[in-house]
């Protein structure tokens, strides 16, 4: 069975494994990268999104040779507390979330759309997210904190 | 002693000795509360309640997990109380450790207690003498019971205590870091999956194992009556296990569900146990010259937490140690030891922060679980995670209503009589409160428990099915009846509100329909009937913040809905703009909210919006979907929540009393917003929905029957 690489958070990446398992199998129990979470398993709540090249995709039902020579972007891969990304600032900022367990794959998922468009609407935001699940019913905080980082990307 | 405690704080009469809660070390304040975070945000209000009383910086502040045998025993973090237990005790608890420290200061120090002041721990007295909390606490033991007999600040000299603090737990999620106990599998954990049917109530009659026997990795599998499980070197071969096992298993079910359509009428048929839960007469009964008669039905709702339920369990010898996002460490440990039959000191149950339950949902189930998988691999700690689908279909539901409200009106068509009826499963079937273990593989295993049918809590603890039946208005007389099922054909315990937001939204839908018919605005027929300020307050507030009552627009509809919850807790009120088209969308959410005093006004702000938001969900979507054999709504394709696009915008006013004792906000929301869409949707066509959910097909039934 050949191995299989892909560019993990900037980090050239090689893993052995059966190339049908989960992305999210590989990134939790394979490589110790807990952020992005387990909801469903059936691609269908989103908390496990990642960003593959920049497109935001769930991790659960993503085959590892899916990702063969592409790139990775986990939640760990965003920023950290000294150098944050944009939207942690920003979340922080809005205290956007309750429980914060579908959190990552929320911001994955608003990473990916302000890689194509810097300056959404509040309705183009809704749009990105309506393949998150929150079921705290965060959504608005999370709304103003994508529409924040927007903002700050933009004067930036 | 014990009773001026129970004045003063129930958790602390109960959990007396001041170690328990508070002590010092190193430079930090370590708190302990009894109660857990559920994504609630308790862990920084509790944190700012005991930096404001000992007057230190709330970096200091280190707060710990609850777990068993250290931790006060506060019970269930449930029913909105944690801020008015657990905050109230920290704050008892705080000024009189603080108290016994500046009088130890003022003997060290050879000055009076009263000229000494304390800066983030710092005790300082005139002449540049000073000591701290760390500097003392080597002399003095906290091992002692609390007396109450320091008033803690007032409100005018709280620091923190009131300002938007900053959640403690929010960097850690924003920057992905292991917080859940989802993400943590110390190193050498094993991992387990549990095989449970599609069917309802279902016995295994027959399982092969050998297909799983071949799973690479495979550790254990554990056969006991109708529960079987694996346990397995990785998550991926206890997932491949798992399903090689369901290959080999053949079940059978005698379950007879009701019929999904006619779930109120059947409600009304089944055995019950009836209670009287309020009778007034009036002083000079009017004559009833019409009676109005309704009935309100809301079906099961599913918890439906984002993340599937996880625990850990490990033994050694008879020695078991649990790590659970259960709601409460103490009363698990107590069913736990009923099952295994060993005294409870022989378990040590750890909390580690879930995802958000809203009520007793899989997280204490999959403990059990996990014991019982772990047992069979001693000294190896086992995780155990359910999948989605067991999540939607063995987890406990919030309990299916059928509630009917009798209105008589006297010749001015005045309310004279109220007599309101409740058919309902019990609202409550937690652990650790009775003489059985209600937990699901309780009642698989070959020498099975019997299966826990859910109850009612009394109406002194808020009530179940009965929660916030009784009338806040001034009606003359009211009878008012619940009925709780006896038999339990799908398994129901607490969700958010318990029976607040059904019997919320038949009071508030029919108190509506009588103002339209008598041709009085909804929000002055409600004034008329309340004398309670607070009450008067948030509605007023929430009328005036959403400009009632907006120019009327086509398709647009504005209703009201108001409630006190639990009839002791927070005051809420709530205005809803919907907009009905092609479907039934709720643009707009105003609410008016009265906590007391607010510990952290954002944070009784986002409980409000996320509760709106989620009552949202539940009026405009929710209903468990069920055939004759099985729950059938096990993903989130059959069981859709209110997704980003069709969120409404919310806005909400908090009326801050400092002066008042604070009171949770978690379910405050819940009830007046699915009154208040309700009655908006009645507003924008004149047609009144009174089963949940108010879908478009049922909208459009409604219309060609009006």
């Amino acid at each position: 069975m050949p191995n299989i690489r892909f560019r993990l958070n900037g980090a050239e990446t090689e893993i052995d494994a059966d190339p049908d398992t989960p992305l999210l199998t590989v990134l939790r129990s394979q490589l110790g990268l807990t952020g992005s979470h387990f909801g469903c398993g059936a691609g269908e709540c989103g908390a496990c999104m990642v960003l593959v090249d920049d497109h935001a995709l769930t991790s659960c039902d993503a085959p590892l040779w899916s990702v063969a020579n592409k790139a990775v972007t986990t939640i760990e891969g965003l920023g950290s507390e000294q150098h944050p990304h944009a939207l942690q600032r920003a979340f922080i900022a809005e205290q956007a979330l309750q429980c914060g367990y579908c959190l990552s794959g929320i911001m994955m998922s608003a990473a990916a759309l302000l890689k194509r468009n810097t300056n959404p609407t509040t309705a183009e935001v809704k749009a990105a997210l309506d393949r998150n699940l929150c079921r705290c019913g965060s959504h608005n905080r999370m709304v103003r904190a994508v529409l924040r980082a927007a903002a700050e990307m933009r004067t930036s | 002693m014990e009773h001026e405690l129970q004045k003063v704080s129930v958790s602390l009469a109960v959990n007396p000795k001041l170690s328990s809660w508070i002590n010092f070390a190193e430079g930090k304040v370590i708190v302990s509360p009894g109660k857990v975070e559920i994504g609630q945000g308790i862990v920084t209000a509790l944190a700012q309640i005991a930096a404001d009383e000992l007057d230190v910086d709330i970096s200091r502040i280190e707060m710990v997990r609850a777990a068993t045998p250290a931790s006060p025993n506060e019970g269930v973090t449930s029913g909105s109380l944690s801020v008015q237990h657990s905050g109230r005790a920290i704050r008892f608890a705080c000024a009189e450790i603080r108290q016994i420290f500046l009088n130890a200061a003022a003997e060290r120090l050879g000055v009076a207690p009263d000229v000494l002041t304390i800066t983030d721990g710092n005790i300082a007295g005139p002449g540049n003498v000073s000591t701290s909390y760390w500097e003392l606490a080597g002399d003095i033991s906290l091992d002692r019971d609390a007396t109450a007999g320091a008033q803690p600040k007032s409100s005018a000299q709280r620091t923190l205590a009131g300002h938007s603090l900053q959640r403690l737990d929010i960097p850690d999620k924003v920057f992905g870091r292991p917080r859940f106990i989802q993400d943590s599998a110390p190193p050498g954990t094993l991992h387990g999956r549990v095989l449970r049917a599609e069917l309802a109530l279902a016995r295994l009659i027959e399982l092969n194992e050998e297909r799983a026997r071949k799973v690479e990795g495979l550790v254990a599998i554990v056969h006991d009556g109708n529960f079987a499980g694996v346990v397995c070197e990785t998550e991926a071969a206890a997932e491949a296990a798992v399903t090689a096992l369901r290959k080999g298993a053949k079940w059978s079910s005698s379950a007879a569900l009701p019929d999904e359509d006619g779930l109120a009428e059947w409600l009304k048929q089944q055995p019950a146990v009836s209670t009287v839960i309020a009778s007034k007469n009036a002083t000079a009964p009017a004559a009833v010259a019409r009676t109005i008669k309704r009935q309100y039905h809301r079906p099961y709702i599913a918890h439906g937490s984002i993340a599937p339920s996880c625990a850990m369990a490990q033994w050694d010898g008879d020695i078991v140690r649990v790590w659970t996002h259960s709601q409460g460490v103490y009363n698990l440990r107590s069913d736990l030891a009923l099952v295994f039959k060993l005294p409870r000191e022989n378990i040590t149950v750890e909390h580690m922060e879930g995802a958000g339950c809203y009520g007793h949902n899989g997280a204490d189930d999959v403990a059990l679980d996990a014991a019982l998988l772990a047992k069979a691999t001693p000294g190896r700690t086992v995780r155990v995670q359910w999948s989605r689908a067991d999540e939607m279909s063995h987890a406990p539901f919030g309990a299916a209503m059928a509630i009917e409200i009798e209105a008589g009106l006297d010749s001015d068509g005045e309310i004279a009589s109220w007599r309101h009826t409740i058919w309902s499963n019990g609202h409550t079937a937690r652990p650790g409160r009775a003489e059985q273990p209600t937990l699901l593989a309780a009642s698989e295993l070959a020498a099975p428990f019997p299966r826990a049918i859910s109850l009612d809590p009394p109406p002194a603890s808020g009530g179940g099915s009965d929660r916030n039946s009784v009338p806040l208005y001034d009606f003359p007389a009211w009878n008012i009846e619940a009925h709780r099922l006896t038999v339990m054909p799908v398994r129901t315990s607490a969700l958010r509100t318990l029976g607040a937001q059904g019997n919320t939204f038949a009071i508030e839908s029919l108190l509506d329909e009588i103002a339209v018919d008598r041709g009085e605005d909804p929000v002055a027929f409600r004034l008329r009937h309340l004398t309670d300020p607070r009450s008067r307050d948030v509605i007023q507030a929430a009328a005036r913040r959403a400009n009632w009552k907006p120019v009327k627009q086509d398709g647009v509809g504005y209703g009201i809905g108001f409630s006190r919850y639990k009839t002791t807790g927070a005051y809420c009120a709530a205005v809803a703009e919907v907009e009905v088209g092609e479907g039934i969308r709720v643009r707009k959410l105003t609410l008016a909210v009265d906590v007391g005093e607010a510990v952290n006004p954002d944070g009784v702000i986002n409980q409000i919006e996320g509760g709106a938001i989620q009552a949202t969900s539940w009026v405009l979507k929710e209903r468990v979907r069920f055939d004759r054999t099985r729950i059938t709504s096990s993903s989130w394709t059959e069981y859709p929540i209110l997704r980003f696009s069709e969120v409404p915008e919310v806005e909400v006013e908090v009326i801050s009393r400092p002066e008042i004792d604070p009171v949770g906000a978690g379910e405050a929301a819940h009830g007046p917003v699915t009154a208040a869409i309700a009655n908006a949707v009645f507003d924008a066509l004149g047609v009144r929905l009174r089963s949940l959910p108010i879908t478009r097909d049922r909208l459009i039934a409604a219309m060609e029957l009006s």
